[in-house]
C-alpha cells in the first residue's frame, strides 16, 4: 500500500512549454518585431524572431527616385535621429562624384549628425527606463530630446522628416543664433544627464533589472557583426568615427566608451557616455568653424544661383537638367559607412551612370542586430525581453527598410 | 435597535462611500494625474471643463468616469463569463470590507474622560460608544488581513477566466506575489502583537498615547521601527502598485490579469487598486503610527512633561480634541498613501524572481529575527 502512495508523483503529469506570440502589436515590441516565444514557466527557451512589418519596399523606392529625391526616404530609415541618415547617404553619393564639399558644409554636419545623435540616445535610454517602469526617467530624457528637436526644427525647418542634406551640401546654413540657443539647451541637456544618472544608475532595482541581462560576448558581437554601442558595451572599441574619420571628426577630440560585460548596464552606461562626448563634440566645431559657403560649386550638383536661373539660357537649363533628370552620377560602385545612430549605417550605391540609382542598399545596423536577438533573449527570463530589447535599439523604420 | 442599525449604516455610508470612495477615486486623478505630471515636469489634465470651470482636473475624472461606464462590455471569445464578470467584485469587495474595522477616533465616551498617569484615558460615569468605526471587533486585525487575502483570489481567477495567455501569466503572479508578501506581512505584525498583546485595532491606537520619559510618544514606529519598514513593502507589495506592479506589468505581459478587462469592470479592478492603497496607508497609521492620536493631545487637556492644561473648558475640549483627532488619522493616512505614490513614480518596476527572492530571502527572515528579538526583549523586561 505504502507504494501505492508514491506512484502519481513518478508519473509525468502531462505538460508541455507555452508558446506565446509577443508582438508585432505588443507594448514591449515598438518598432513592430513579432517573437514567438517558448517559455517555461517565465523562462524564455526558444524564441523566433520575425521581422518585416515595417518594410516600405526602402531600396526599391530609391530606384525609381532621383538621387536628390532619396533624401526623404532616408528620413524615414532611423526616424529617431534622421539627420545622421541624411548625410550617411549625402556622403556615399559624394564619394561616388568624387566632389569634395566645402569646410563649413562637414563642420555643420559634424553638429547636426551629434546633436541627432544626442536625440536618438535620449530616446533610447528614456523608452529603457519607461518599459522598466520608471515612467519619470522617461519624461525627463523625453523633455532632452524636445530641446535638441527644437534646434533641429530651427535649423531644418522640420522635426522628424527634415531632408535637410543635399549632395555636395546642405539645405540651408545654421541660423545665426543658433550658438546662443545651443548654450541653452547644452546647460539643460546637462542638468537632464546628472538627474538621469541619480534616478537610475545607482537605483538597486534598475540594477538588478540591467547587470547580468542580456549579455553579448565581444566574439558573438563579431560574427553576428553587431557595431555601435551593442558591440562597443562588450569592450570592443569599433567607432566609425574614431576609426575612419569623415566630416570633421578626425579634428576634433572625443572619447568611444566601451563596456566591460556587454550587458544591458553597460549598453546604458555608453549611451550616457556618449551623450556627454557628443556634447563636447558639437562645442568644439561650433568653436572650430568659421564662416563660408555650405554648398559645393560643382556645376555638376549645384543648382545655380536664382540670378542665373532668370537670366541667362545656361542657368536655366542647367537648372531644369539637375531637377528634372537628376544629378549626373558617373557609373561605379562605392560602400560608404558613417556610424548613425545604433552602429555603422553602411551605404552600398551601384550607379549606371543616370540620374538615378541603380540600386541602394543599406546596411542597416538594427536588423543586424536583430539577426542574433534570439541569443540574448534564450534563457533569460520573459521580463529580461524588456530592457534588452530597449538597449539594442532596434527602430523599425531601419530594420524593416 | 433600529437606532443602531442606522447609525452603522450612517457610518458604512461616510466611511466607505464618503471617505473611501472619495479618497480612492480622487486619488486616481490628483495622485495619478496632478501629482505624477508636477514630479514629470507636465501639465496634467486641464483640457474637460463644467461651464467654463476646470479645478484640478476634476471634470477629467468625471469624463473618464462616465467613459468607463457607457464602453462596451467585452467578454473575450472563450472566457468564462460567469467568472469573469465575478472576479472584478471579488477584488473590490475585500478592498472595502477591510474598512470595517478600521477606527477614525476613540469610543465616544458619554461620561467624563479621564487621562491617567499611564496616559491611559478612561471613561468616568459613562460608557463607551462606538461611533468612530464602522464595527467594533477585538480581533480587528485578524479580520482585516482575512479580508484583504480574499483579494487574491479575485486576480487568479480574473487571469484564469479571461482565456488569454498574458492574463494567465498576470493571475499567476499576483498569487505568488500576495500569498508570498501575506508572509512577512503577518510575521512583521507579530512583534508589536507581543507587545500590544491585543487585535483590536482600536485598542492598539489608544496604547500608542502613552508619553516615554513623558515626551517621547510611543508609537508603533518607535517600539518597531524594522517591522514599520518590513509592513510598508510587504503592504506595498500586496496593493500591487509599483514598484510591486509586476502583475500587470506593462511592458512585458500587456497589463497582466487586466488585459481583457473594459468598462466598469476595468474601473473596479482599478479603483480596488487604490482602495487597497488606501487600506494599507490607514493600517499601518493604525498600527505604527498612533492611529488617531496626536502627541501631547488627551480628550482631557494638552500634556507634556508633568504640565497639564485644558484650553476653552472640559467639554468644549472634548469636542475639539474628537475633531482634531479624526482630522489626524485622515492626515496621516493621506501622507502614506502620497508617500506610496511618490515611490510609485521614482522607481522601476522589479523582476518577477527578483520581487520573490525579496519576499522569501530578505523580508522574511528579518521579520522572523525582529519577531525573535522583540520576543526576547518582552520577556526580559
Amino acid at each position: 500500500m505504502a507504494e501505492d502512495i508514491y506512484k502519481p508523483i513518478d508519473q509525468d503529469i502531462h505538460s508541455e512549454p507555452m508558446i506565446l506570440q509577443m508582438g508585432p502589436s505588443h507594448p514591449a515590441t515598438h518598432g513592430t518585431v513579432r517573437f514567438t516565444l517558448t517559455l517555461e514557466g517565465e523562462k524564455v527557451i526558444k524564441c523566433e524572431t520575425e521581422v518585416g512589418y515595417l518594410h516600405r519596399g526602402f531600396e526599391k523606392e530609391c530606384e525609381e527616385a532621383t538621387w536628390t529625391q532619396v533624401f526623404p526616404y532616408t528620413d524615414r530609415l532611423n526616424y529617431v535621429s534622421p539627420l545622421l541618415n541624411n548625410f550617411g547617404y549625402a556622403l556615399a553619393v559624394e564619394r561616388l562624384l568624387g566632389i569634395e564639399v566645402p569646410e563649413r558644409c562637414d563642420w555643420i554636419r559634424t553638429i547636426m549628425g551629434e546633436l541627432s545623435r544626442l536625440s536618438d540616445h535620449l530616446t533610447c535610454i528614456g523608452a529603457g527606463g519607461l518599459e522598466l517602469g520608471a515612467m519619470t526617467a522617461f519624461l525627463y530624457a523625453i523633455e532632452g530630446r524636445e530641446l535638441v528637436w527644437d534646434l533641429i526644427e530651427q535649423v531644418t525647418g522640420a522635426r522628424l522628416t527634415v531632408s535637410y542634406g543635399r549632395i555636395g551640401g546642405l539645405k540651408d546654413d545654421l541660423t545665426p543664433d543658433f550658438a546662443e540657443r545651443w548654450a541653452y539647451t547644452r546647460e539643460r541637456l546637462i542638468e537632464i544627464h546628472e538627474t538621469t544618472h541619480k534616478l537610475l544608475t545607482r537605483n538597486r532595482i534598475f540594477l538588478d533589472r540591467m547587470e547580468g541581462t542580456g549579455v553579448i560576448t565581444p566574439e558573438m558581437g563579431v560574427s553576428y557583426g553587431y557595431t555601435g554601442v551593442c558591440l562597443r558595451s562588450t569592450g570592443v572599441a569599433y567607432d566609425v568615427r574614431k576609426d575612419h574619420p569623415y566630416f570633421k571628426y578626425g579634428e576634433v577630440d572625443f572619447d568611444v566608451p566601451v563596456g566591460k560585460h556587454g550587458d544591458n548596464m553597460d549598453r546604458y552606461l555608453c549611451r550616457m557616455e556618449e551623450l556627454v562626448q557628443s556634447i563636447r563634440i558639437i562645442d568644439q566645431c561650433l568653436a572650430k568653424m568659421k564662416p563660408g559657403p555650405i554648398n559645393t560649386d560643382d556645376p555638376r550638383v549645384a543648382l545655380p544661383s536664382k540670378d542665373k536661373v532668370y537670366n541667362t539660357i545656361e542657368g536655366m537649363i542647367s537648372h531644369f537638367k539637375i531637377i528634372f533628370e537628376g544629378v549626373q552620377v558617373p557609373a561605379g560602385e562605392v560602400y560608404s559607412y558613417t556610424e548613425g545612430g545604433n552602429g555603422e549605417l553602411g551605404f552600398y550605391i551601384v550607379s549606371n551612370g543616370t540620374g538615378k540609382p541603380w540600386k541602394i542598399h543599406v546596411r542597416s545596423p538594427s536588423l543586424i542586430v536583430m539577426g542574433g536577438i534570439h541569443k540574448l533573449f534564450e534563457g533569460g527570463l520573459l521580463a529580461d525581453i524588456i530592457p534588452t530589447f530597449d538597449t539594442v535599439n532596434m527602430i523599425g523604420g531601419e530594420c524593416d527598410k | 435597535m433600529m437606532v443602531e442599525v442606522l447609525i452603522s449604516l450612517v457610518k458604512i455610508f461616510v466611511i466607505v462611500l464618503g471617505f473611501v470612495m472619495a479618497v480612492a477615486g480622487l486619488l486616481t486623478l490628483l495622485g495619478d494625474r496632478k501629482q505624477s505630471s508636477k514630479i514629470q515636469n507636465r501639465v496634467g489634465p486641464n483640457r474637460a471643463k463644467i461651464l467654463g470651470i476646470g479645478v484640478l482636473g476634476i471634470p477629467h475624472f468625471l469624463a473618464d468616469g462616465l467613459k468607463l461606464v457607457l464602453k462596451e462590455n467585452i467578454v473575450p471569445a472563450g472566457a468564462n463569463r460567469f467568472l469573469h464578470t465575478l472576479a472584478p467584485v471579488l477584488v473590490l469587495a475585500p478592498a472595502l470590507i477591510g474598512w470595517a474595522v478600521i477606527p477614525f477616533m476613540d469610543h465616544y465616551c458619554t461620561g467624563t474622560m479621564q487621562t491617567t498617569a499611564e496616559y491611559t484615558e478612561i471613561c468616568v460615569g459613562g460608557e463607551w460608544k462606538n461611533y468612530f468605526s464602522i464595527m467594533h471587533l477585538n480581533a480587528g486585525l485578524l479580520f482585516a488581513f482575512a479580508i484583504a487575502a480574499i483579494s487574491v483570489y479575485g486576480a487568479a481567477i480574473a487571469g484564469w477566466a479571461s482565456n488569454s495567455k498574458y492574463s494567465l501569466l498576470g493571475g499567476l503572479r499576483s498569487s505568488a506575489q500576495m500569498i508570498s508578501y501575506e508572509v512577512s506581512m503577518g510575521l512583521s505584525l507579530a512583534g508589536i502583537l507581543l507587545i500590544y498583546g491585543t487585535l483590536d485595532l482600536n485598542e492598539m491606537a489608544r496604547m500608542q498615547g502613552y508619553l516615554l520619559w513623558d515626551w517621547l510618544p510611543m508609537w508603533g514606529v518607535v517600539v518597531q521601527p524594522l517591522a514599520f519598514f518590513l509592513f510598508f513593502l510587504a503592504g506595498m507589495a500586496e496593493t500591487k502598485r509599483a514598484p510591486f506592479d509586476l502583475p500587470e506589468g506593462e511592458s512585458e505581459i500587456v497589463a497582466g490579469y487586466l488585459t481583457e478587462y473594459s468598462t466598469m469592470k476595468f474601473a473596479g479592478m482599478q479603483l480596488a487598486e487604490y482602495a487597497a492603497t488606501v487600506f494599507i496607508a490607514a493600517l499601518i497609521a493604525v498600527i505604527f503610527l498612533g492611529g488617531w492620536q496626536i502627541p501631547y493631545v488627551y480628550a482631557d487637556g494638552i500634556r507634556i512633561f508633568d504640565n497639564h492644561w485644558v484650553p476653552f473648558g472640559e467639554q468644549a475640549w472634548y469636542w475639539i480634541s474628537i475633531f482634531l483627532r479624526v482630522h489626524a488619522m485622515i492626515f496621516k493616512i493621506l501622507v502614506l498613501v502620497w508617500l506610496q505614490f511618490m515611490m510609485r513614480w521614482t522607481l522601476p518596476r522589479f523582476r518577477y524572481d527578483q520581487v520573490m527572492t525579496l519576499g522569501w530571502k530578505i523580508l522574511l527572515p528579518l521579520s522572523i529575527a525582529n519577531l525573535f528579538v522583540t520576543a526576547l526583549i518582552v520577556t526580559l523586561l
